[in-house]
């Protein structure tokens, strides 16, 4: 198991390493002076100027740049800001509010999701599962950015106006607590919500015609048995693997969700830094993601394992 | 690596409890025939499916409505939004009518005509982009999977990455470098993050047929590469690329409109349902209705080709009956 | 040995009259809706079995054997399976119109199955050991130490080596040959009164298939329960049972006792099967095989299923479907447990 986790740790290396190179090299070729961006309307002045492309070697060539950027990375220093803030407290700012966001977005669609899924797997055929069908099938074809307002108008807005209950706050606040992030995470979490119920679906009516299944129920188990201990087991392996996986793209996908409900995570920080042309941020906060990404695909595989004693690590 | 021990992968050929060979054929004649026949039947099955399911005749008539609209707009609105005074001042924000059934946005142009007009970028992006990502992922799939080695290796690591990148924080990134907005550049965006699913797909297809019996036979028999490729290895793929292609393209749709509701996608004058929404966006408490049929053609368009894809999936999978 | 005491929240049998056979199946019907059609599987089956009985039932895959086995035990697929006629009598009650919760507790207690793939139909992820103790905490509420102990004496009885070590494994760490001991072990659990098992040695190497069989018929015989056998070889059945039904297209063909099927069958069906059992005597000669494939349940033939294979098929036999006759001596003395589905059984068995 140790030898396995260290191997997968060095694999993820040069995913990182690409992945970075790609971020700065698209960074490095946004179009536009970033010392001309930082001095805005009016004409930036040649010796400022000099003296910031020398202290941030921007006159230096790309690959010197790149390399310069990765070694500090590496040491776990994120860099400056043209301004001379420190990148890492930027990021340290904003990427709070993306993370409350995503996990309580990712708790709704493992909950809600599942449950949603094996109602429809249990009932196949019936109205339960007809309506499970369809109304996940609607979710996924209406965009985040429409579904967002939709959920603002009738939970946010008229849920207080006809029925005077105000528990989803319209706007965010950081001072409503868990509750701000409510309408939010469901929003962000809507379409993938859908999907972990399809698949939950598909995979436990897979697992229910599984022969264990049949061995279950003829050694006269009760229904609860047979579907939570003998197929529900197996049929969560699949979705495992999507929430895992999941996890990664809720905090990537954030910025639309941050951008109706003002939330001021990750997704308005790189907006603001792709329009200065702050590459040293846009790499930082997209290298935060990507390793997010590798370490829920990691605890994926170690998951694996445990809930499936078949597969061995070596 | 993560391996299996033993005969694991048994299981995941799920027996039908209970029911049993409706065919009558006892064993199964090995080799190419029983699989061409057997493919063939998977097919035609399939279409017989597809013919009776309501889900995958709604979904094609709506694609094929939405293909005409966007190929020729002006059989479905006199007016063309971009006509010099198309829009006047004086009509902003008026509610629909029995005239201007959809209203008018902001700008006091008509939101029909634009709701209609902007047809032609969603389809062209998503069309295109998966067009793309079929060609280039499907490509370099084939190649990993058939030389395997070496350039398997890299080119499964260079998949990483890009599925590492998220999609939209990747696509703010490539289209800012890009700078030029329209249908075009964001087809060119969303395939480059986009391909790494078919490669997938593609590779593990070749994988799984390179080592079956009839390929081997195929091969012992001298039939070359191009050969195998083209008559097995190419059949088999085209069933999970056709079902992800159809999926995919509704949600390219979704994402072009998502980046530019973004502000990075299509560029005014470009017309798109997503900056509809973002424009309508501003004042939608006061006038839903201009962001909302937007909104609802979207989300129409983006079901539709799930509807079909989603279909099409059910119809190969023999296991889901 | 263990001894078990059958507690009492099994549902007590209606007292059942002396000579009452352990389990009689009467004129039993199965289909299964399908898209394509009706599918007939099962059409009229008729047979018992007594405590300390082994049947054979065998047939083709397809011919209905081991749907009619599904059905004793509750566990066809319902919908798209659908029995619209029958009864299966299990010491005395029928089981088809007990409530769901009374004859589930019959499942695994009274009547246990054992399955042809031990692989697909061991859960792969939980332990032996849990799998077997299970019966025991679900039926007998027993504690999950107790559990693991009963699970290590199963697995003992069945001759598993190092039980104790081995309860904690999972199914894929074993063997094919002790996997089929485990669901041998896992069917005897409860003592239960009748046995079914569904082919239970075609998956195993033919080196393993006579231990696994020999330890069957040992524990049947030691716990006097009844045994349906169900399988396609007809070389397994010749040791181990006391009488064969011979099923075709969903159909009882023949009956017989065992000896006696392969001295005089009278059945064609039958005849074609015992002739394509290699014979040493016999070397060298082509091996015999019967023509053509078994029927397609969606559209089984008019008349006697069988007769488009059938060399000797006359007119009679593509229109009337043959009952199952009382099959006699030359004579006209009786024959017991004889019978056969077959217009000209006469010239079969004398001729």
């Amino acid at each position: 198991m140790g030898r396995y986790l260290i191997r997968r740790l060095i694999q993820a290396i040069p995913v990182l390493i690409g992945a970075t190179f790609l971020i700065y090299w698209l960074s490095f070729k946004l179009p536009g002076d970033p010392i001309q961006a930082l001095a805005g309307e009016k004409k930036a002045d040649p010796l400022v100027a000099a003296m910031l492309r020398e202290k941030y070697h921007l006159n230096d060539s790309f690959l010197s740049q790149y390399w310069n950027y990765i070694s500090n990375l590496f040491q776990g220093n994120f860099g400056e800001t043209l301004t001379g803030r420190s990148v890492w407290d930027k990021i340290t700012e904003a990427f709070p509010y993306t993370m409350n966001l995503a996990i309580v977005a990712f708790l709704i669609e493992a909950v809600v999701g599942v449950l949603a899924g094996i109602m429809a797997a249990l009932r196949r055929g019936k109205f339960l599962d007809q309506l499970v069908l369809l109304s996940t099938l609607l979710v996924i074809s209406i965009p985040v950015f429409v579904s967002g307002f939709i959920l603002q108008l009738t939970l946010g807005v008229q849920l207080k106006n006809s029925w005077g209950i105000d528990f989803f706050p319209v706007s965010f606040n950081e001072n409503d607590g868990i509750r701000a992030y409510l309408l939010p995470a469901l929003v962000l979490a809507s379409t993938s919500l859908a999907y972990v119920a399809r698949l939950t679906r598909t995979s436990l009516m897979e697992t229910m015609r599984a022969d264990y299944v049949r061995t279950a129920t003829a050694k006269g188990l009760p229904r609860r048995r047979v579907v939570g201990r003998h197929a529900l087991r197996n049929a969560l392996i699949p979705i495992v693997t999507f929430l895992g996986a999941d996890l990664g793209s809720l905090m990537g996908g954030a910025v639309i969700t941050e951008k109706i409900f003002n939330i001021h995570g990750i997704g308005g920080l790189l907006a603001e830094s792709v329009y200065r042309k702050e590459g040293t941020v846009i790499v930082g906060v997209v290298s935060l993601l990507i390793i997010v990404y590798l370490v829920a695909n990691l605890i994926v595989d170690l998951l694996y394992a445990v809930l499936d004693p078949r597969i061995r690590y070596a | 690596m993560r391996e299996t021990t033993t005969v694991g992968d048994e299981l995941t050929d799920t027996k039908t409890a209970g029911a049993p060979s409706t065919s009558g054929t006892v064993g199964n004649t090995p080799g190419k025939k029983a699989k061409k026949e057997r493919e063939a039947s998977l097919w035609s099955d399939a279409v017989s499916d597809l013919r009776r399911n309501p889900i995958f005749l709604i979904g094609s008539a709506l694609v094929l409505l939405l293909v005409v609209l966007s190929a020729v707009p002006q059989w479905f609105t006199p007016d063309s939004p971009f006509t010099a005074g198309a829009c006047q001042l004086q009509d902003s924000l008026k509610k629909p009518s029995a005239d201007h059934w959809f209203g008018f946005d902001v700008q006091g142009c008509d939101v029909y005509t634009r709701t209609v007009w902007a047809a032609r970028n969603s389809i062209i992006v998503g069309i295109v982009t998966t067009a793309l990502v079929i060609v280039v992922g499907g490509a370099l799939g084939l190649l990993a999977g058939w030389v395997g080695g070496l350039v398997d290796s890299l080119l499964s690591r260079f998949t990483e990455i890009f599925f590492a990148i998220p999609l939209l924080l990747g696509g703010m990134l490539i289209m800012s470098g890009l700078g030029k907005g329209n249908a075009w550049t964001v087809s060119i965006v969303l395939a480059t993050l986009g391909w790494p699913q078919i490669f997938r797909i593609m590779r593990s297809s070749v994988l799984q047929n390179k080592n079956n019996d009839y390929v081997v036979a195929a091969r012992a028999l001298g039939a070359g590469t191009w050969r195998i490729t083209m008559r097995h290895i190419l059949p088999n793929a085209i069933a999970p690329v056709i079902v992800v292609g159809a999926i995919s393209l509704g949600v390219y749709i979704g994402a072009e409109a998502a980046l530019s509701y973004l502000g990075i996608g299509v560029q005014p004058p470009g017309i798109s349902w997503g900056l509809m929404v973002s424009d309508a966006s501003v004042r939608w408490l006061q006038a839903p209705h201009v962001l909302l049929f937007p909104a609802a053609a979207l989300s129409i368009t983006v079901l539709a080709f799930i509807m079909v894809g989603d279909a099409v999936r059910d119809a190969l999978d023999p296991k889901l009956r | 040995m263990t001894t078990i005491s059958k507690t009492s929240n099994v549902p007590a049998p209606r007292s059942a009259p002396e000579g009452t056979p352990l389990l009689e199946v009467r004129d039993l019907h199965v289909e299964f809706h399908t898209r394509d059609g009706v599918a007939k599987a099962v059409n009229g089956v008729s047979y018992s079995v007594n405590a300390g009985e082994t049947l054979a039932v065998l047939g083709e895959s397809g011919s209905g054997k081991s749907v009619t086995a599904q059905a004793i035990m509750g566990i066809l697929d319902m919908p798209p399976g659908k029995i619209p006629h029958g009864e299966i009598l299990f010491q005395g009650q029928d089981l088809l119109k007990l409530p769901a919760e009374d004859f589930r507790k019959i499942r695994g207690q009274k009547i246990a199955m054992i399955f042809q793939d031990a692989l697909s139909s061991l859960n792969p992820v939980h332990t032996v050991g849990a799998q077997l103790g299970e019966m025991f905490r679900v039926h007998r509420g027993m504690s999950k130490k107790d559990a693991t102990a009963k699970a290590v004496e199963l697995m003992d009885r069945v001759k598993i080596p190092a039980a104790k070590a081995r309860v904690g494994d999972y199914p894929h760490q074993f063997s094919g040959g002790m996997r089929q001991r485990i669901m041998i072990a896992m069917a005897m659990a409860l003592e239960p009164d009748l046995i079914i098992a569904d082919e239970p040695t075609t998956a195993l190497d033919v080196t393993v298939q006579a231990q696994v069989m020999d330890l069957l018929a040992e524990l049947q015989r030691e716990m006097n329960m009844g045994l349906i056998l169900i399988t396609h070889d007809l070389g397994v059945v010749a040791d181990v049972a006391d009488k064969i039904a011979v099923m075709y297209g969903g159909r009882i063909v023949e009956n017989a006792p065992v000896h006696e099927i392969y001295k005089r069958p009278a059945h064609p069906y039958t005849r074609g099967l015992l002739d394509s059992i290699p014979r040493l005597d016999q070397k060298g000669q082509e091996l015999y095989a019967i023509k053509g494939l078994p029927p397609n349940l969606l559209n089984i033939p008019s008349g006697c299923a069988f007769n488009p294979r059938c060399p000797k098929a006359q007119d009679i036999c593509r229109t009337d479907v043959p009952v199952l006759h009382q099959v006699t001596e030359r004579d006209g003395s009786e024959l017991p447990g004889r019978g056969s589905a077959c217009h000209f059984w006469k010239e079969q068995i004398h001729g």
